[in-house]
């Protein structure tokens, strides 16, 4: 899957977020996240570059990581 | 059953706390007070002879025909004008009566022309019963004089002819048009033999008047005045089965009039609880499609898509189908396969594909066409209410006393239910319409919007903060609702949240471009009632929110359907009729596929597949283990097929080239799979990149159920046989049993059966239950035998006893990334029309062409000063994704810095130019936002061209070697 594509997708479910406050947000985006993304998707982000990830969406797919089930591609 | 008109009481029922008991020829009859004799007199058997009554407009008395006698009344009243009253004895059929009946039919014969044995009419014609009810038996004027007879015939519109030398001068099509449909496009003038019907100004006929062809008028005609052309071609119907329109979201019924298997006219059901006996020119007249040449019938197959077409045989197709299948699957993994449901297909045909990727192909890469137009709803209310669906029925409008309308626009793309609006505007109740464009609905005959926000396309979320800042901080929130329904804390937080200054309509004016004095207007418009607002029915206003794609197909779609829910809440507008939160679907059942679980997250009746016991039951009953993980949507499908991991796609009824963002995008991601299967009636624009076509079949020769946007099931029935041999899920199940499914079932009914026992909202629905309740509105189950017409009353669709509270959810408007700039300094934002729909591929190959033969773009008369343009040049239209041709109509319905244009025609391709952006939550696209640059053209693009070609060999069909079973 295109990381670049998803990333945005992340940032984007954040940005929407926000406005919940930061703790809130990022328990948000990750619930998201695992709710409605695809395995592969799930895992491309894991795998993928990080760097262009906002903050509230990297410390989404940081929680991710932490949750078991999702495995890196 | 053989062929009758449906019956007519005359006058419209009357809806009364009280009711009145009389005696008519000595028959008794309680009838709810206000209702006329005359429809007394039907509701107890009887026959008043009438001319120009009809149940569904108002009493006019105009035809004298309906005199009856009333015991101590002086006089012969006209039946229909006459309210019952206690007590009242009346006669309907005396010698005095009998005497000036006949005296009126004579008048009215003497000019009308008496070749009834050659009149397209004959035997289904008002005029003649009646002559025949008073005993007419000679005319005393002669036929020669001074008469109508010699006036000519207008056939100018594609469906119906008017032959003025029939006309009675009834005035019943003139009431038709101006209270059932709300056009105003017929006048009646002249007095007594002057008086003439006709259609628009002097110089107009049917086709260049105001008339959108809906119908009403030919249905409202005693005689064949007004007439379809197709009872002139074939005749008088000999039967007729009820069925269900297969176009838009509204969900009309009509009787389908037939001889033999031969479609004669398709007249709307008067019991039909959607339309009341009303319809528009899509449903009553755009079938021609069924039966057009486009048609493919056989199944055809090829290795690879450049390639021309094979036609081969049933067995064959599928048995290559299924061998290619197992192959990617083999070799691939499950993961691999997917499917797309169609919203016109029935809910028993889309349960069959989502279940044939889910327990065949053993994926949850389930989607469905409502990704792209519906999905925010599902996921913002689900969110808020607790149930992704609309809280009202259509008949709720009727106790609106504010309406506000927000990215619809009703009279193009839900014509009947902006009929039921209108006729509620013209009544008293207020009208805010929040869109970029001008609809028509914010000025027509007698109909003004109180408010237009005209708002720059994009800034629906900070519009609606605007608002509710203004309700919240002038203290208009319904704090006692909001206590007793909804969570105060989350309110609280809500509340906080848009009385922040910087979300008042001051501030916001600069994104929204919407004056911050007409949007604090409206607010409190929406809120009160406006000032002095009273009422003897109720305390407080009702206020209801009708949207649409204007509000979904954005970037912040999901969180704009949250801000209405919000919006509602705290203004105490949910629960009860009047009120309400309604998304105004697009096709016929997107409601329908939504809840049949073609989702690839979510199970029927939105139960996440991660659920262990909503899971567990299908497990269980269809004997296998399914995936857990939430599968792909339509855009994710198409990048997965770009990295090679998804390689298969079934198709049913759905054109996703045309209709989804982004052309060169998808033709990518399809080119670069395996097998792509379309299951579809013509070779549409995907079948281009297919490998499979697999005919299908038209709602005419199917059996089973849509569910319209007021969640009302209804039931479609065959009419004729499948030009192609089967029905669509008998095709789906023969695939499934190709790939050694062994699925058994024999009817649709069956598949309802299944549906009903895996969804607790659908537990008491079958086709028998609808059958016997005509239509049901779901949820369907122990607690609500027979459906509901209104969601939460007393309590929110959420938590587990389903009686929880509201939920408030701040949402934050954040710009779209579509941003304007030198480059591309225009907003285009898109549409539809009432003639034409969606991407076209049923009423392009109608009549339905004269009134839309090209898309258009809309501009701005300065804009266009600007490059130099006028209306009809051909102009270039270049997003950064794309450009395309097409002609300019110049118009100040859309403001400075926008254009409009709509998506039905394939040669436009406007969504070469749509952009891949997305709503956050649901990935449904941004149509209604692309940054553009229009200039002036002299013709097609190459896109178009190369397109044109493409297309052309793409189509190629070599027959069959050996004969097609
Ligand atoms: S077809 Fe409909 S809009 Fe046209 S004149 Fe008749 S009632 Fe009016
Ligand atoms: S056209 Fe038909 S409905 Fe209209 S006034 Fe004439 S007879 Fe009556
Ligand atoms: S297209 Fe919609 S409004 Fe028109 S007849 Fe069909 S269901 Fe009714
Ligand atoms: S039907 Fe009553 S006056 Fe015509």
């Amino acid at each position: 899957m295109d990381v670049a594509r998803l990333t945005y997708m992340a940032n984007q479910i954040a940005r929407n977020l926000a406005a919940g406050g930061e703790d809130a947000a990022i328990a948000a985006t990750a619930q998201h996240i695992v709710k409605y993304w695809e395995p592969r998707m799930k895992a491309a982000i894991l795998a993928g570059d990080r760097s262009a990830l906002e903050p509230i969406a990297r410390a989404a797919v940081e929680r991710l990581e932490r949750v078991a089930g999702i495995e890196p591609a | 059953m053989g062929y009758e008109r449906q019956s007519d009481f005359g006058t419209p029922e009357v809806h009364a706390e009280t009711s009145v008991s009389l005696t008519i020829d000595g028959r008794e009859v309680t009838v709810p007070a206000g209702t006329s004799v005359m429809r007394a007199a039907a509701e107890c058997g009887g026959s008043i002879p009438k001319l120009c009554a009809s149940d569904n407009i108002a009493a006019f008395g105009s035809c004298r025909l309906c005199l009856i006698e009333v015991e101590g009344m002086r006089g012969t009243p006209a039946s229909c004008t006459t309210p019952a009253a206690q007590g009242m004895v009346v006669h309907t059929q005396t010698p005095l009566l009998q005497k000036l009946r006949k005296g009126v039919m004579e008048l009215y014969i003497s000019d009308h022309p008496l070749d009834c044995l050659t009149c397209s009419a004959n035997n289904d014609c008002e005029l003649q019963d009646q002559a025949a009810a008073v005993g007419l038996r000679d005319v005393r004027y002669g036929y020669a004089g001074d008469n109508h007879l010699g006036l000519a015939t207008d056939s100018s519109n594609p469906y119906f002819d008017f032959d003025p030398s029939k006309c009675i001068a009834c005035s019943r099509c003139v009431r038709a048009c101006d209270e059932v449909q709300g056009t105003f496009a017929l006048t009646i003038d002249g007095r007594g033999f002057a008086t003439k019907v006709s259609a628009g100004q002097a110089g107009d006929d049917f086709l260049s008047s105001e008339c959108v062809s809906c119908g009403a008028c030919v249905q409202a005609c005693p005689t064949a005045t007004l007439q379809e052309k197709s009872v002139k071609e074939i005749g008088k119907p000999e039967r007729s089965v009820i069925t269900t329109c297969a176009y838009c979201g509204v969900g009309c019924t009509f009787r389908a009039e037939m001889r033999g298997e031969q479609l004669v006219r398709m007249v709307p059901w008067k019991d039909g609880k959607a339309n009341h006996g009303h319809s528009c020119v899509k449903g009553r007249f755009a079938w021609g499609y069924a039966n057009h040449q486009d048609r493919i019938t056989s199944p055809m197959i090829r290795e690879q898509i450049d390639q021309p077409w094979r036609e081969v045989s049933w067995d064959a197709a599928l048995q290559f189908t299924a061998d290619r299948l197992g192959a990617i699957k083999a070799r691939y993994g499950a993961r691999a396969l997917g499917g797309i449901t169609s919203s016109r297909c029935t809910n028993e045909e889309t349960f069959l594909v989502q279940k044939l990727v889910r327990a065949g192909f053993g994926s949850n890469n389930v989607d469905t066409c409502a990704r792209v137009c519906h999905s925010p709803t599902g996921y913002g209310l689900k969110t808020t209410f607790g149930t992704s669906a609309g809280t009202q029925d259509f008949d709720s409008v009727a106790h609106s006393d504010v309406i506000l309308v927000i990215g619809a626009n009703p009279t193009d793309a839900h014509p009947v239910f902006a009929s039921q609006m209108k006729r509620r505007l013209r009544t008293g109740a207020k009208l805010i319409v929040i869109d970029p464009r001008r609809i028509d609905l914010v000025r027509m005959p007698h109909i003004a919007a109180a408010h237009h926000l005209p708002l720059q396309p994009g800034t629906n979320v900070a519009v609606l903060t605007a608002m509710a800042h203004v309700i919240v901080t002038e203290g208009l929130a319904d704090e006692a609702f909001i206590r007793e329904r909804c969570d105060w804390d989350e309110y609280q937080d809500w509340a906080r949240f848009v009385s922040d200054e910087r979300h008042s309509p001051e501030v916001l004016e600069a994104v929204t471009r919407v004056a911050a004095s007409e949007l604090r207007a409206a607010a409190r418009l929406f809120a009160t009632g406006g000032p002095g607002w009273a009422s003897a029915q109720r305390s407080k206003p009702n206020g209801a929110i009708y949207y649409g794609l204007g509000v979904t197909e954005h970037s912040q779609g999901s969180s704009t359907v949250m801000a209405i829910a919000n919006l509602a809440m705290a203004t105490g507008n949910v629960g009860r009729p009047g009120v309400g939160v309604n998304p105004l679907r697009g096709q016929n059942n997107v409601q329908g596929a939504c809840d049949m679980g073609s989702f690839p997250h979510e199970l029927s009746g939105y139960r996440h597949v991660s659920d262990d016991t909503a899971r567990g039951l299908f497990e269980a009953d269809w004997g296998m283990a399914l995936d857990p993980e939430p599968g792909l949507r339509i855009p994710n499908m198409l990048d997965a097929a770009l990295d090679g991991s998804f390689r298969a796609l079934y198709i049913q009824g759905e054109d996703i080239l045309q209709s989804d963002p982004n052309t060169h995008h998808v033709a990518a991601g399809l080119k670069a799979m395996d097998c792509v299967i379309v299951h579809d009636l013509f070779l549409n624009e995907t079948a281009d990149y297919a490998h499979v076509f697999l005919p299908g079949s038209t709602f005419l020769e199917k059996t089973g159920t849509f569910t319209n946007a007021e969640r009302r099931i209804q039931m479609v029935r065959k009419v004729m046989e499948p030009a192609n041999g089967f029905e669509d899920w008998e095709v789906t199940q023969a695939l499934a049993n190709a790939m050694g499914l062994e699925w058994t079932y024999t009817h649709a009914s069956e598949i309802m059966d299944e549906v009903a026992r895996l969804t607790p909202s659908f537990a008491g629905v079958s086709h028998a239950r609808l059958d016997q309740a005509g239509s049901l509105q779901w949820p369907v189950n122990a607690a609500h035998p027979d459906g509901s017409p209104i969601m939460h009353v007393g309590g929110f669709a959420r938590g587990p006893d389903g009686k929880g509270k509201g939920k408030f959810v701040v949402t934050d408007y954040v710009p779209t990334d579509e941003k304007t700039g030198p480059r591309f300094p225009l907003l285009l934002t898109t549409g539809r029309i009432l003639s034409q729909y969606n991407v076209g591929a049923q009423t392009r190959r109608t009549e339905n062409t004269v009134w839309h033969p090209e898309d258009l773009l809309e501009m701005h008369p300065a804009d266009a000063e600007n490059r130099g343009l006028k209306s009809g040049d051909w102009t270039r239209l270049a997003s950064r994704t794309g450009e395309t041709t097409l002609r300019l109509m110049v118009t100040d319905r859309v403001a400075p810095g926008v254009v409009y244009t709509t998506f039905h025609h394939p040669a436009t391709q406007a969504n070469v130019v749509t952009t891949e952006y997305s709503d956050w939550a649901t990935n449904c696209p941004e149509y209604k936002v692309t940054a553009v640059q229009v200039m002036a053209s002299n013709g097609p693009t190459d896109w178009q061209e190369d397109y044109t070609a493409w297309s052309a060999k793409s189509r190629r069909i070599v027959a069959a070697a050996e004969p097609a079973e």
